[in-house]
This record gives C-alpha cells, sequence and structure tokens, in this order.
C-alpha cells in the first residue's frame, strides 16, 4: 500500500450502526467526513453535521427566471416585434398570458433541480476513490459505509485507524487516491 | 411501544412489502429482471406483436406525409376528430403516472413506491403517442416549427399567445421534459446499483455512463431528496394545468358542447382515471410473469380501483352537469345539443356506450368481491380505457357534426387511416414499453429499500436493548412461549 491514501473507510452491517459511529465520529471532531448507504437516511444529516443546501434558492430563482422569461416573451411578441389586434383584446392580455409564463416557471424550476442537484453533487464523476474498495460495490445493494479523508486536520493514519476499528465496523479499509 | 399498538398499525398501515425481504434480497429480485434471468418467451412474443402493429404507425405516417391530411375521414363541420380524440385520450392516460409519482409523494403515500417507476414510464410513452397527433395533423409537421412554437413565419407574424392552442404547445412540452427530468432523476440510484452488479462489460458501461457516478453519499442523498421534493411539488400544479388546458382548446371557443366551466376539473380527472385504468391493465400482467407480488402486492390493486372509483365518479358528475348546464342556460343552441346528443340525433349509442363504460361499470368496485378479483380489476380498466376514448369521440364529433347552421350539417366516419394511425400509436407504446420492462428496473429498488423495516434507524442502542428486556419481561409475566 504504498499508494497515497484517500482516506479509511469502515463498513457496517445496518443503518443504525452506521448513524451511531457517525455520531462518534463527529463527537472526535473529524469534519472530513461522508457516509455511504443505499437509500437516503435522514438521520445521516444531522449526525455528520450536513448543512442544508442552498439548492431551494436556486431553484426559486430558476422558477422567476423562467416566469420572467415567459411574460418577456409574450411582451415582446404581442407589444414589440409584430402588435396585432386579435378579438378585440389589449395587445397586453395578462390573464390569456398566464398559461404559457406559468409552464416556463415550472420548465425552468424543473432544470435547475435536476441539473443543479448533480452541478452541486459533482457528478458526473467518471472517476472516484471510494471504488477503489472492493466491497464499495455493495453501498448500492445493502451494506454502509463511512469514511474519513486523509485531508482532514485530526487526521493521522494509526490514531484514526484504531478509532474506526474501535466502532464496531464489519472491516475497516484504506482507500487508495 | 406496546404490541398491540403495532397490531393496529398494521392494520391502519398495511406492509406494502410482503414476503421475507432484506436489502439485498429486494435489490437482486428486482434487478435481476434486467440483468441475470434469461429474456422469457413471452417477451418476445409481446414485443413482435406490438413492434409489427408500431409498423402500422409508420406506414401511415408516410403516406399522410406523401397524400395529406384528406386521407382522414375529416370533413366539414368536423374538422377535428381522430386527431385531437387519440391526443387527448393519449395525453390523459399520461397523468396517472404523474399523479403517483407527485401527488402521491407529497401526500405520504407509500404505496406508490413500487408502481411509480413504470407509471412514470408509460407517462412518457403516452405523451410521445400524443405529441405525434397534434404534429402529424398540420400534414406538414417540418413547418410546424413557426405554427407551435414561438418563431415568426416569413412575414414576421408570430403564433397568437391569446389562443389556447399554442398555451397548449407549452403545457405539453413542458409536460413532457418534466416528466423526462423526473423519471431520470428517480432511475440515477438505480443505474448506479445495477452498474455495480453487472456482469457485462458492456452493460456495465452504459450503466456507469447512466448512473453518471453516483455513489450513494449522505451529502449527495441529502441534495437528492431536495431535488426529488420539489420536483414532486412543482410537478404537481403543472399536471393539473396540463389537462386543464388541454380542456381550454375546447371550453375557450364558443361552440355549445364546448363552451362550459366545468371542463377544467372534469377534464383532470377524466384523465386520472383514464391513466389508473390503463396502470392496473399494465400491472396486473406484469406483476405476474415477473413475480413481483411481494412488491405490488394485492393491497396496491385494491387502493387503485379505489382510486378508480373515486375519480370515475367525479367523471359521471361532469357528465350529469354538462346535461344540466344545456338545460340551465336557457339557450337553445345549447338545448338542442343536449338533446342531439343524448338521444335525437345519430350518434345517441355513442353517448349511451360511454355511459355505460365509464358510469355503469365501475359501480362494481363499490363491492370488495370485485375489486378483489384481479380478473375483474382488468375488465373493468379496459372498459373504461374504451369509455375515456369514447367521452372525446362524444365531445368532439357530436359537438361538431350539427353545429349553428344546418346547411353544414354533415356526419362524420373514421376511414382506414385514422384507424391504422391510432391503432398504430397503441403499437408504439406498447414497443417502447416492452423496450423499458427489458432494460430498466420496473420498480424503483432504492425506495423500496426505504419501506423495510430494516430502513429505520433506531435510537440509541441501549434504548433498543431496554425496549427488548421490557417486551421479554411483559412475555415471561404472561403466557409460556408455545415452543
Amino acid at each position: 500500500m504504498g499508494n497515497k491514501l484517500h482516506g479509511i473507510m469502515a463498513e457496517f452491517d445496518t443503518a443504525t450502526e452506521l448513524v451511531d459511529a457517525a455520531r462518534a465520529v463527529r463527537d472526535a471532531g473529524y469534519t472530513k467526513t461522508d457516509a455511504f448507504s443505499p437509500f437516503p437516511l435522514h438521520e445521516i444529516d444531522e449526525a455528520l453535521g450536513i448543512k442544508r443546501s442552498i439548492l431551494p434558492y436556486l431553484i426559486f430563482a430558476g422558477g422567476i427566471t423562467g416566469l420572467c422569461a415567459g411574460i418577456g416573451l409574450q411582451f415582446y411578441v404581442h407589444m414589440i416585434s409584430w402588435p396585432i389586434i386579435v378579438g378585440g383584446r389589449p395587445h397586453f392580455s395578462l390573464p390569456a398570458f398566464v398559461p404559457p409564463a406559468f409552464e416556463l416557471t415550472i420548465l425552468f424550476s424543473a432544470f435547475v433541480a435536476v441539473f443543479g442537484m448533480l452541478f452541486l453533487n459533482g457528478l458526473p464523476s467518471p472517476y472516484h476513490p471510494v471504488f477503489n474498495v472492493p466491497r464499495f460495490a455493495l453501498a448500492t445493494r445493502e451494506k454502509f459505509f463511512l469514511l474519513i479523508e486523509a485531508k482532514d486536520p485530526n487526521y493521522d493514519y494509526d490514531v484514526t485507524r484504531e478509532f474506526m476499528e474501535s466502532l464496531d465496523a464489519q472491516e475497516v479499509f484504506d482507500v487508495e487516491e | 411501544m406496546k404490541i398491540d399498538d403495532i397490531e393496529l398499525q398494521q392494520k391502519l398501515h398495511p406492509a406494502m412489502v410482503e414476503g421475507d425481504h432484506d436489502f439485498a434480497s429486494v435489490t437482486d429480485k428486482i434487478s435481476d429482471v434486467t440483468l441475470k434471468k434469461r429474456t422469457p418467451f413471452h417477451w418476445f412474443i409481446g414485443f413482435g406483436i406490438s413492434f409489427m402493429v408500431a409498423q402500422l404507425l409508420l406506414f401511415t405516417v408516410i403516406w399522410l406525409l406523401a397524400n395529406g391530411i384528406g386521407i382522414w375521414g375529416n370533413n366539414q363541420p368536423v374538422g377535428w376528430a381522430f386527431d385531437i380524440i387519440n391526443f387527448v385520450w393519449w395525453i390523459g392516460i399520461g397523468h396517472a403516472g404523474t399523479l403517483i409519482s407527485a401527488i402521491l409523494l407529497l401526500l405520504n403515500q407509500k404505496w406508490r413506491t413500487s408502481i411509480n417507476r413504470f407509471a412514470e414510464a408509460m407517462t412518457l410513452f403516452a405523451v410521445a403517442c400524443a405529441a405525434m397527433f397534434p404534429l402529424l395533423h398540420t400534414g406538414r409537421p417540418w413547418l410546424a416549427a413557426y405554427w407551435l412554437f414561438p418563431y415568426p413565419n416569413t412575414m414576421g407574424i408570430w403564433p397568437n399567445f391569446r389562443s389556447p392552442l399554442i398555451w397548449d404547445v407549452f403545457a405539453v412540452s413542458t409536460y413532457a421534459t418534466v416528466s423526462l427530468l423526473f423519471w431520470y432523476v428517480g432511475l440515477i440510484p438505480d443505474f448506479a446499483t445495477l452498474r455495480d452488479r453487472a456482469k457485462n462489460p458492456f452493460f456495465k458501461f452504459v450503466y456507469s455512463i447512466l448512473s453518471w457516478g453516483w455513489r450513494g453519499s449522505a451529502r449527495h442523498w441529502h441534495r437528492y431528496e431536495i431535488a426529488y421534493l420539489i420536483l414532486a411539488g412543482i410537478s404537481t400544479p403543472l399536471v393539473l394545468s396540463v389537462h386543464s388546458i388541454v380542456s381550454f382548446d375546447f371550453s375557450v371557443s364558443q361552440l355549445p358542447g364546448w363552451h362550459a366551466t366545468i371542463f377544467p376539473p372534469y377534464f383532470v380527472a377524466g384523465a386520472v382515471f383514464a391513466g389508473f385504468a390503463m396502470v392496473l391493465i399494465l400491472c396486473i400482467p406484469l406483476r405476474r410473469w415477473y413475480r413481483m407480488q411481494d412488491f405490488i402486492t394485492h393491497q396496491h390493486l385494491v387502493y387503485m380501483a379505489k382510486v378508480m372509483l373515486a375519480t370515475g365518479l367525479i367523471v359521471v358528475y361532469g357528465y350529469a352537469m354538462e346535461a344540466f348546464f344545456g338545460w340551465y342556460s336557457a339557450s337553445q343552441y345549447e338545448v338542442f345539443m343536449i338533446k342531439n346528443r343524448i338521444w335525437e340525433g345519430p350518434y345517441w349509442w355513442s353517448y349511451w356506450l360511454l355511459i355505460f363504460c365509464n358510469g355503469a361499470s365501475i359501480q362494481l368496485l363499490w363491492f370488495e368481491r370485485f375489486r378483489n378479483s384481479e380478473f375483474w380489476l382488468f375488465l373493468i380498466s379496459i372498459v373504461v380505457s374504451v369509455g375515456m376514448w369514447l367521452e372525446r369521440f362524444v365531445i368532439i364529433v357530436t359537438s361538431l357534426h350539427r353545429d349553428f347552421l344546418p346547411s353544414s350539417w354533415a356526419m362524420y366516419s373514421p376511414r382506414v387511416w385514422d384507424w391504422t394511425m391510432f391503432v398504430g400509436t397503441i403499437g408504439f407504446f406498447f414497443t417502447l414499453l416492452y423496450l423499458f420492462v427489458r432494460f430498466v428496473p420496473i420498480i424503483s429498488i432504492f425506495e423500496v429499500r426505504t419501506l423495510l423495516p430494516d430502513a429505520h434507524v433506531h435510537g440509541h442502542q441501549q434504548d433498543f436493548e431496554e425496549l427488548v428486556n421490557e417486551v421479554e419481561d411483559t412475555y415471561d409475566k404472561t403466557d409460556p412461549p408455545n415452543n
């Protein structure tokens, strides 16, 4: 194992064990940590100290952009580009402009929700060191993993590894870079 | 927690996963359909038939583009016929998928979890079929860019944003896009599961690309859940708006039989009604063929039957209100239209067939015996699908064929090309569904995992031990164990 290490990883059988271990890791003062589970675990956010994402604000901004784009497009078409009277309605027929503006609001927010989520998650990521642990393939099936990264200020190989082994893990792995 | 509380809990919230399952067995059972099991023989039969039927569509489209829409039976005054009937029918079917994936998620209905994946797939394919009709009814779809989309023609004139037809373009294209995004986001963690389990290097590569390198990190799940919930939140008003806007195509016009304020809610209820019928039609054979009864339980079918009954009754209320509006309007044109539609006109049989299919047949669902029988549910669902198609036929043809001016009255009958186009889209729909069943997990694996009891994090280990001790004490004090 001469390679540089990305961190140390522990494997757990149950969600409860993972959350308990994550609390212990946080109490021990580690901050560059991550947990991996086959389904979303709400308790882990608090246990690892994950802050609420800014994603909802981005989605809101996306929605407002869509709304302005919708109103703006119809304003431009019917007021500036070619004002034409149809059925005796005013040029700027706001009630009739609601449906397209509404649809664009939804469309833009949906795009921001999906691609914003992927972007903030750093995806797509074709390579990640955690996949160097062969057992990690089970993270998308049934097992739970906890990682302390080597760049953590409190990281010291021997101390951290000993600490991880004290957490009732099934197994502890070195994660190569 | 006391024992009798647990029993009460089970009665109120029946388990949505049956059998003895853990995370691994759930994962293996669902993903093996895609990865390991040999493709069953019935898949080839079904796919083959669907694909052949889809050729009818291809052939019709080529003939249509060569000759123009004169090959259809549309005439004056019935200028809108099979093209819009089929468009509305297909787009309505799609609505159940979004209802299941978005509205039931917001309402925290756990039973949506195992049916949302293929219901959403059904939505996508139904919208794809629906979108073909407005495109092709222009006769020259390559020119449709400036008829449908906000793009000025050579005279510099834009589409009219005061018209429901352009609202429809925005609604349907947004709906198709958001449904695709929602479906795909739900698939990312499952593609990661397939990637990690696939043995075949080619499929491993494809699933790697599709999963975007998903690794189940807690931070990723955190954002993922936010995105998923907000998508559900914005899809809910979207799905309600789509069929409302489709109904505006009719109700904004002045034609008796179309010009009614009941249209938006009545169309939305009809869409969900037709959609749940289609979900049942797909679900009943699928869970048998792929032995998914543990995940799509009997209870799921019963719930869907109840939703179908409830939305069906709203639709029946809509029919009653239409007739009432016609009479109460005191307008001779409205009164004539209702009389013509129901008993005086030449299409009276289609109205009564519609009432039989959508009004009478669903009354069986009041009885537990019919709700519990897969055969009856399947049969009623097919009858309802036919009924919902007839509903659009009745609304469109009976309103148009006798308009304000008796000299322009005419009968409408579809020609062979109307039928081949319609039947062809059904083949196309099932072709896509067969491909979906073969290459994509038909049930959302990661969401089913969250339904298992192991997915709950217990308090502290000590509390759990205390609870076990307490339960054991209770047992010791009461009856001795049997074995």
